[in-house]
């Protein structure tokens, strides 16, 4: 399995979900020259607050840079950084390869070696879902290889840290506002 | 209950946030919101001519007061044109509000006559941003808007509304309390950085506090000199922070960076300890960052976490609001100084004396022609330190940050980060619109001037009289020095005149005159003073100087660009002397 290269860093931020969100945290990247490696974005066990995933290919330093900009956008909530060894990491990918009658059977089986799941069967084409983290997926493309890939898709890494804590606990205080001066 | 429009909720809301001035022009989409806004007592609506000119007078309005600076415009090219000054204001920090009118809800994303999506365009130049296409939300909108303006690291906010939001009927609800769960800006300081940023002061010997534009922004210019008299440490003020701290006062070494004062310069680069007050170790400050200041410690205090660390390592870091820290810092080290622990700074203090003594600022009277220099440095003397000085960009904003005393905040503006030129007119405008009673001099160059001097219209029609300096080199003076020093002296585009006959266009006094300003001209060192007590005396009408001066006049010091602090020329090809074992 291989491992995250050293430079690699897997965020985990809790946004406001509104229109725009996305474009102000891709924007933020882009400016600031951070490069972003996946970014995965979806619903929270809150209504109203999105969290994403984004793997950043940074050293140390530019790390601190990049979270503290990041938490100066309004509607970023929390940033966590989760540590490889103290988070669960997966992707899902569906990829397609070509198959005769001869070595479907073969490439079922690397299949069941991977814990991967053929979802789709035709005359000669095998599609097939498989998960895990980047280290697996890679394995298992090179296994597949010599069939010949047709066609892949892969998502973004998602990445929950283990035990029991979690990190959207909803946090901060609404802000007091003076009132405003009589209408006239 | 829904009683009244959108736009009319706008205007109320602009209203409860405390708008007192709005600069900006009408157009399609904010149309609705300009029926509402003639009937407003409260809100005085100042018609500009170009809306860069609004975003510039909105932000030399918040400069000189502290106040939020608001401006408005339509969709589609009137919010682009605020682009300039949004930029600038996001660059300086300045507390904006910038209302833009979007075409309808249902028309938005179709590319509809003067649609621009100024929500995306703005993203990366404003703290937030926000586009409202439901009536109901707009007060809610504007007092967030206001809210993040004004505090933390103050910036500019957007809000676009759509056409429809204006016209459908709603209620006005302003709200009691606003929810903004990610934005919680940290202004109380931790006491343990305080303590050891206090260790670290009385621990060395060479200290120099570099105070920046937070300073101001934080209103903590009493903290300040109260912490630099009880220490005795220098003090150097980087261009943003011009008047922090009086240039007066003899622990004041002026302005450090690439055209700062050698001792300002020196201050910094052969100091033990650097203790950075809300500035941001920008690059014109530090110039090769590898080579600054290569023997300091650095205590670093910004309101902006991101600002800590960002481009130079930082032993101390402390968030905070520049005020609360230096309070803080106040009471730990007078404390120290009670119980007998003082800092011991003293062959440091007269070693940097030594060089303000030795290299002061200075330049060269031509044999010919007048200099700008002059004209600046009477200008200061002339109009005082409670004047505004508003500068636009170029050498002439740089001879007036060296040749101006400044004693107190918020009486120097100018565009620091974003280096816009056009600024200085507009802003004048909305300084004055804020500090009606100051006296209120744009410094200018004829080639800025150019850019932005039809807001002499708004300025002669609303009744606000400033008063403008042309530092008229007929050139745009300082790529023309850059040139002479870095590019053999070909001067490519620079000179703003014909080159054949010697006819000025424009002739900027009658300029001044077809837009109902007063219009005069100086070309003599001996009749500065006199043109300069001229237009001090009309305080009715806008005045324009048009000070034609010697074109060879360059800014020294000056540290080439990505050139080492130590590589300081105090004028061309001539280097201090720095005498280290006075240290």
């Amino acid at each position: 399995m291989a491992e995250l290269s050293s430079g690699k860093h897997t965020l985990s931020v809790l946004v406001e979900d509104r229109p725009g969100v996305l474009t102000r945290i891709a924007g933020l990247f882009s400016r600031r020259s951070f490069n972003i490696e996946s970014l995965a974005v979806g619903p929270t066990e809150h209504e109203g607050i999105s969290r994403m995933t984004i793997v950043v290919n940074v050293e140390e330093t530019p790390l601190e840079q990049v979270t503290k900009q990041l938490n100066k956008l309004v509607e970023v909530i929390k940033i966590v950084e989760l540590e490889q060894g103290h988070a669960v990491q997966r992707e899902l990918m569906l990829v397609k390869v070509g198959a005769s009658a001869e070595t479907r059977g073969q490439i079922l089986d690397a299949v069941q070696l991977f814990r991967a799941k053929a979802v789709d069967i035709s005359a000669d084409a095998v599609t097939i879902q498989v998960t895990g983290n980047s280290g697996k997926l890679t394995d298992f493309l090179r296994v597949l290889e010599p069939f010949g890939i047709r066609e892949l898709v892969q998502s973004g890494m998602v990445a929950i840290g283990r035990g029991s804590r979690s990190i959207s606990e909803r946090s901060g205080r609404p802000v007091a506002v003076p009132a405003p001066p009589p209408a006239g | 209950m829904s009683d009244i429009t959108g736009a009319q909720s706008l205007v109320r809301s602009l209203e409860a946030a405390g708008a007192e001035n709005v600069f900006g022009i009408p157009g399609g989409a904010i149309l609705p919101a300009y029926d509402p806004l003639m009937d407003s007592t409260k809100v005085r609506h100042i018609l500009v001519r170009h809306e860069q000119g609004a975003g510039h007078a909105a932000e030399g309005y918040a400069a000189a007061t502290g106040k939020v600076g608001v401006c408005m415009a339509t969709s589609g090219p009137g919010a682009t044109n605020l682009v300039t000054p949004i930029a600038d204001a996001y660059m300086d920090s300045v507390p904006m509000v910038a209302i833009t009118g979007q075409v309808p809800a249902s028309l938005i994303g179709t590319d509809a006559f003067q649609e621009a999506d100024i929500r995306g365009i703005t993203m990366p130049i404003t703290k937030h941003n926000f586009l409202v296409t439901d009536a109901a939300d707009i007060p809610g909108r504007i007092a967030e808007a206001f809210h993040i303006a004004a505090t933390g690291r103050p910036g500019p906010v957007l809000v676009d509304v759509a056409k429809s939001a204006l016209q459908a009927m709603t209620t006005f609800k302003w709200p009691a309390e606003l929810q903004l769960p990610g934005y919680r800006p940290v202004t109380k300081p931790h006491a343990k950085q305080i303590r050891e940023a206090a260790r670290l002061i009385l621990d060395h010997r060479k200290p120099v506090l570099y105070v920046g534009g937070g300073t101001i922004r934080a209103g903590a210019h009493r903290e300040l000199r109260r912490l630099a008299e009880l220490t005795g440490i220098p003090v150097v003020t980087t261009l943003m922070a011009r008047g922090a701290f009086p240039d007066s006062h003899p622990q004041h070494l002026g302005m450090p960076g690439m055209h700062g004062t050698v001792a300002a310069v020196a201050g910094l680069q052969k100091s033990d300890l650097i203790i950075s007050l809300g500035a941001r170790f920008d690059d014109r400050v530090t110039g090769d960052l590898a080579t600054f200041a290569p023997g300091a410690s650095v205590i670093h205090a910004d309101i902006d976490p991101a600002e800590i660390g960002k481009n130079r390592h930082v032993d101390v870091p402390i968030v905070g609001d520049i005020r609360e820290v230096l309070t803080d810092l106040l009471v730990v080290l007078e404390a120290e100084k009670a119980a007998g622990r003082e800092g011991d700074y003293e062959s440091w203090v007269a070693y940097c004396a030594g060089i303000k003594r030795n290299y002061p600022l200075g330049y060269d009277t031509p044999a010919e022609g007048l200099a700008p220099q002059y004209v600046i440095e009477r200008l200061g003397q002339i109009a005082g330190p409670e004047a505004l000085y508003v500068a636009g960009v170029g050498q002439h904003q740089m001879w007036a940050a060296q040749f101006i005393g400044y004693e107190h905040p918020n009486t120097w503006l100018n565009s620091g980060g974003a280096g816009t030129m056009g600024y200085s007119v507009p802003a004048a405008m909305g300084a004055k619109v804020g500090r009606p009673d100051a006296t209120v001099w744009a410094i200018d160059g004829d080639g800025c001037f150019q850019m932005t001097n039809q807001e002499l219209a708004t300025c002669a029609i609303e009744g606000i009289p400033i008063k403008v300096a042309i530092i008229n080199n007929e050139n745009l003076g300082m790529v023309r020095q850059w040139q002479t020093l870095f590019y053999n002296e070909r001067y490519s585009n620079t000179n703003l005149q014909r080159h054949d006959k010697p006819i000025r266009i424009p002739d900027f006094p009658t300029l001044a005159e077809a837009y109902g300003c007063v219009g005069l001209s100086c070309e003599s060192a001996a009749d500065v003073d006199s043109t300069i007590e001229k237009a001090m005396e009309i305080n009715d009408v806008p005045v324009v100087v048009d000070f034609r001066v010697n074109k060879d006049a360059m800014v020294w010091p000056m540290i080439a660009g990505g050139a080492s602090n130590d590589e300081i020329q105090y004028a061309r090809d001539l280097a201090p002397k720095f005498d280290e074992d006075d240290l």
